[in-house]
């Protein structure tokens, strides 16, 4: 249990983060141009870590599988960036942040971790103002905010519908700005296929140039993953087609625990699947729950007509509507949080009320408030919205209710990091949705921006000096020595055994099948026989892949089938630990849901005196079960509560 | 509205194995199409046919599929982003085409942009004229308070137009010259528009379209067809602005 | 100042102030020229062009002004060779009906057009009233005032001459065509548009465009219909 000390400092909780930085040790200007980092991914976190830590002096490497680090998937993030800046005079603070945040999260986060988050958020925001973010204004110059779900003020930065883009293109420029110094090495279609540790330490990566199919050894004195979350094991997601868990879990196999992995967000309002050709799902903005109401038929025969196409929404009468959420929640109606909406829309559909063919789709309609507010206001409101729902879906939301259905959004879980950063690998650092520190069971709206510009820009520039002081002899590393010899004859065997496999189906085919058990079993609602279900099945599956899988092209060559081959296999191991650990948990807390733990009247129920810790996974090899560590989470700033939103 | 079915298509693409093949047009039967589909998810059920057949899929570049990445970069019957305005390669759906369609699929042609692998192309020469100098000179930490300068909200607004950009290069497919402009004064023109990129304006235009230039895009003619064809509409009236600052930092050295 | 006539924009800013100072000749040219509509006995167009041949301001811009034609032109060029150089594989397919005009797509042919009904230009009136004279430019007698009888040169040119009126009407338009997509283009190549004056100037340009593609059209079909 050495491993899993979370170094979280003594003292008062707004006192941590201070102390901390003044008791570690700090890294001489002249000793920094001598050591090297590599950070991996380049969203918000790598983007602002990488530029971070080559504007401090150390020489860094990045690496992305995209062409360009701007494309990192932070891009796609619309609402907004949560600071507590307390500009509306509002009464938000610092400790108002971290309060919402752990409420939100469902009390499954560290309060010391939260605390520090909220703390340095208001320094995010005069950063990315510095850079020349065009945040939104009021008239008179000063910044605007906008408030956002399941807080009481408004705190929420944002650039029209664009806060992640711009939020990224900054952190973008200032990796530019580092790229042209020479400070920063950038290596865009790179793809890290495993992390190489030596005498304990990690010390490098082996990744894959995707044009060439060459295999290359990168050696650095530290190892930043900032890869993101693993939404897309279950296929249809609202992630990037390319996003992946797999330097995450490279990390795993090679000794960085994996904490929580069963808490994945479900976001309630995407545009429903079509289908089965489908790809992907897109995000709507939470925003349109404040003025769109959500509803079902009342009648079965109703929305058995609605999926047949005999009969249109407007059609239904409003006495025959069915107001789900104001019937269940008449205090938060719409607008219960995320979790919440999501679960009470699936609990229709499954009870046959779903309204589009596939009987996976619940209305969210506007006829109210343009009744109520005019057509021009929701379209100022929403303009942008209702236009690209209507290119994808060739439906006019102004004339009939949008559909929507809940959708994979955000990992909350990840690789464990104690305070400073670091994982159980000494050297090896988790960065943003990678890891799994700030969000709980469930992450509050614009807070995902939040975490990964906190920790790229202001957490681990200072956490990682306290490591790298101690590495300040350590000569440059030598990428022929036998463990990177070893790691790369690992990864050369593993694409050759996956390419020969020369099989019959495609990736896309398991792909999908590993979705439909994710979806149906480790999905929003779970239980116990679905949850071993689910593990057996994915073993199965993941046999099958490894017999049957049909890989075209070349090895040598760019080949988006062998680079997606080599994601799935981890997806099926990432999937199997994410059933484990869900079976494990035997309670309902944020977006996890578990039949067997619920009040009389169907809600989620939280068991505090079981669960309030964080649950981390050890791999101990391959057809080895994994090992279960606990982490007790200690609340001594807040009180836990059940929460109700009724 | 409610879907149909494409029942053929036929999909006339570029086949190019890698940067030094010669590269040709091959013709692909594709059969019942969904006009809900997007044009990417057509190109997946394509790939998943031709893998079946034991034929290379065809290469292309994709990642959000919700039209902000800017990595997707398909030249779709003679027009970047294909036949509809104001979209992305993925936000472009079926429905915009009818059954029997001989639908022709390039990649982008420009000298700055060469070809990976079919529909592939290396777009790192955005990257490099970024480098030049599209960014503000701050390091992160020691930056005033957010509000301590104003900024007119009209700037700001006309600011975020030009930062909308998402590099994906259709401004230059698009351009009879290939050039580069659309994007370059994108950037210039967000930061011009701040005070904050204010202070570095003239070094930036000026670093910014001598990398341009090196790295073989042609020059504007002002045809306005990457605005025309930008998928965040960004209007050329950046490019004004770009000349303006380009002349007034040439003028002053 | 370095490099700034090899940049791409610093090549367009030649263009532009040539072009710009082209379209400010092709006005006064214009203005002179319908005087010989407005009256038929000639002198009002003799004592303009008298005037212009007499002016020592008018003589110090000549060459200024052959200049001018001759950057425009070999610029064009050289800027055409370095914009097709940047897609050296083209489109099997391309559609830019819908992205931009057809005129703004093909100055350079627009250009040459007009370069070639120029030099006929030239040798019909420059050549013969500067150079190697003509017994048609027998002088006349205005207001006392001893001249060169240009009036006779032009009208005899286009009067029952169906070839010549024509071409001069298709040197019009063509001209017309070049700058419809030229004058705003210039605007904006200096650096003086935005979103507001991109619509003006748009419009501006149009209307100069119809003045000259009409007022010069005007000239040769007036002395083919009237006499």
């Amino acid at each position: 249990m050495q491993k899993l000390n979370s170094k979280i400092p003594a003292g008062p909780l707004a006192e941590k983060w201070s102390r901390h930085k003044a008791a570690i040790n700090v890294v001489s200007p002249a000793n920094k141009r001598k050591l090297e980092i590599i950070v991996v991914g380049t969203g918000l976190g790598g983007a602002s870590a990488a530029a971070s830590l080559a504007e401090l002096g150390y020489n860094v490497k990045a690496f992305c599988y995209q062409d360009s680090p701007r494309r990192a998937h932070s891009i796609a993030a619309q609402g907004g960036i949560n600071a507590a800046k307390n500009y509306q005079n509002d009464n938000d603070s610092i400790f108002r942040l971290f309060y919402d945040t752990v409420k939100g999260g469902d009390y499954r986060a560290r309060e010391a971790n939260v605390y520090r988050l909220a703390e340095v958020s208001p320094n995010i925001i005069d950063q990315c103002v510095a850079q020349g973010v065009p945040f939104a204004r009021e008239y008179g110059g000063l910044l605007d905010n906008r408030s956002f779900g399941g807080v009481l003020v408004s705190r929420t930065f944002y650039a029209r519908g664009q806060t992640g883009q711009q939020l990224l293109l900054g952190a973008y420029q200032a990796l530019n700005r580092q790229i042209s110094k020479g400070n920063v090495k950038m290596y865009s279609r790179h793809e890290m296929l495993d992390v190489v540790v030596k005498d304990g330490k990690a010390r490098g990566i082996i990744a894959r140039d995707m044009v060439t199919g060459e295999i290359k050894r990168f050696g650095a004195h530290a190892v930043v993953i900032a890869t993101g979350g693993y939404g897309n094991v279950f296929f249809l997601s609202t992630m990037a087609m390319g996003a992946n868990g797999s330097a995450a879990w490279q990390c795993y196999k090679k000794g960085a625990m994996f904490a929580n992995p069963s808490f994945v967000q479900i976001h309630p309002t995407c545009i429903p699947v079509h289908g089965s050709q489908q790809s992907k799902l897109t995000l709507m903005s939470e925003s349109l729950r404040n003025d769109g109401r959500v509803w079902v038929p009342k009648k079965l025969e109703d929305a058995q007509k609605l999926r047949e196409g005999k009969i249109g929404p407007n059609d239904i009468p409003d006495e025959d509507r069915d107001f789900y959420l104001e019937r269940r929640y008449p205090s938060y109606g719409n607008l219960v949080p995320r979790d919440v909406a999501s679960r009470a829309a699936k609990e229709r559909c499954d009870a046959g009320y779903g309204v589009n063919p596939e009987g996976k789709a619940v209305y969210l309609d506007f006829k109210y408030s343009i009744e109520r507010l005019g057509k021009k206001v929701i379209e100022a409101r929403y303009g942008n919205l209702f236009q690209m729902y209507e290119k994808i879906t060739d439906a006019d939301p102004y004339k009939e209710p949008m559909m929507i259905y809940p959708a994979i959004h955000y990992a909350m879980g990840g690789v464990w990091v104690d305070y400073n950063l670091m994982t159980t690998i000494p050297g090896l650092y988790a960065i943003g949705e990678a890891n799994f520190s700030d969000h709980g069971a469930n992450r509050l709206g614009a807070s995902a921006l939040m975490q990964g510009l906190a920790d790229g820009y202001f957490i681990l520039p200072y956490t990682i000096g306290d490591y790298l002081a101690g590495e300040i002899m350590t000569p440059k590393v030598d990428v022929n020595a036998p463990e990177f010899e070893a790691a790369e004859k690992e990864v050369t065997d593993r694409l050759y055994k996956l390419f020969n496999v020369k099989g019959t189906r495609t990736v896309d085919y398991f792909h999908k099948e590993l979705g439909h058990i994710m979806w149906d079993y480790v999905g929003m609602s779970r239980n116990e026989e679905g949850l071993k279900k689910a593990i057996s099945g994915i073993q199965k599956l993941r046999e099958e892949f490894w017999a049957d899988v049909k890989i075209p092209g070349e090895l040598n060559n760019l080949n988006p089938e062998l680079e997606k081959a080599g994601r799935l296999a981890d997806f099926f191991d990432i999937g199997e630990l994410m059933a484990r650990d869900a079976l494990l948990r035997n309670e309902s807390c944020g977006g996890h849901f578990r039949e067997e733990s619920v009040t009389e009247d169907g809600e989620a129920m939280r068991n505090d005196e079981k669960y309030a810790h964080v649950s981390i996974w050890e791999y101990l090899g391959e057809k080895k079960e994994p090992a279960l560590h606990i982490e007790p989470l200690v609340f001594e700033n807040v009180k836990l509560s059940q929460r109700s939103y009724k | 509205m409610a879907d149909k079915i494409l029942k053929k298509l036929y999909i006339k693409v570029w086949r190019q194995n890698n940067a030094q093949d010669k590269g040709r047009f091959e013709t692909y039967e594709i059969e019942n199409v969904s006009t809900g589909s997007s044009f990417l998810e057509m190109m997946d059920i394509l790939n998943n046919n031709l893998i079946e057949k034991g034929i290379d899929p065809v290469a292309f570049d994709h990642d959000c599929r919700e039209g902000i990445c800017g990595i997707c970069s398909m030249f779709i019957n003679g027009r970047p982003h294909g036949p509809d305005s104001a979209v992305t390669t993925c936000q472009l759906h079926m429905r915009k085409f009818n059954d029997g369609d001989t639908i022709t699929v390039e990649p982008w042609r420009a000298a700055a942009f060469p070809v990976i692998k079919d529909l592939v192309v290396d777009r790192t020469a955005f990257d490099k004229i970024l480098q030049a100098g599209g960014f503000v000179s701050v390091n992160t930490g020691g930056v005033p308070d957010g509000n301590a300068i104003l900024i007119s909200r009209d700037d700001a607004e006309e600011a975020m137009d030009a930062a909308a950009c998402i590099g994906c290069g259709a401004c230059v497919a698009a351009c009879k010259n290939s050039s580069a402009m659309l994007f370059v004064a994108a950037k210039v023109s967000h930061l011009a528009k701040l005070p904050q990129g204010r202070i570095e304006a003239k070094a930036r235009a000026r670093n910014m379209v001598a990398r341009m230039d090196e790295l073989g895009f042609g020059g504007c003619t002002n045809t306005g067809a990457c605005e025309a064809e930008c998928p965040k509409s960004i209007s050329i009236s950046h490019i004004a602005r770009l000349n303006r600052e380009y002349l007034v930092a040439k003028f002053s050295e | 100042m370095s490099n700034f006539f090899t940049a791409s924009i610093g090549r367009k800013f030649l263009m532009s102030i040539t072009g710009l100072f082209l379209m400010l000749f092709i006005l006064v040219h214009l203005t002179i020229n319908l005087l010989l509509i407005f009256d038929d006995s000639g002198d009002l167009f003799n004592k303009g062009a008298h005037f212009m041949a007499t002016n020592p301001a008018v003589k110090i811009m000549e060459p200024i002004l052959g200049l001018g034609f001759l950057i425009h032109i070999i610029w064009s060029f050289l800027i055409s060779w370095e914009n097709w150089k940047a897609r050296p594989v083209k489109y099997n397919k391309q559609d830019l009906s819908k992205a931009s005009s057809w005129s703004s797509r093909n100055m350079l042919i627009l250009g040459a057009l007009v370069l070639v009904f120029l030099v006929i230009h030239l040798y019909n009136f420059y050549l013969k009233i500067k150079i190697t004279g003509s017994p048609l430019l027998e002088h006349t007698n205005v207001g006392g005032v001893d001249m060169e009888n240009t009036y006779n040169l032009v009208s005899s040119l286009f009067i029952g001459n169906w070839f010549y009126s024509l071409l001069y009407v298709a040197g019009g338009i063509l001209l017309g065509l070049h700058v419809i997509h030229g004058f705003w283009s210039s605007f904006q190549t200096i650096g003086l548009n935005n979103q507001i004056w991109m619509k003006r100037l748009q419009t501006i340009a149009w209307v100069y465009a119809v003045v000259v593609a009409v007022g010069f059209s005007v000239i040769p079909l007036y002395f083919l219909i009237k006499f």
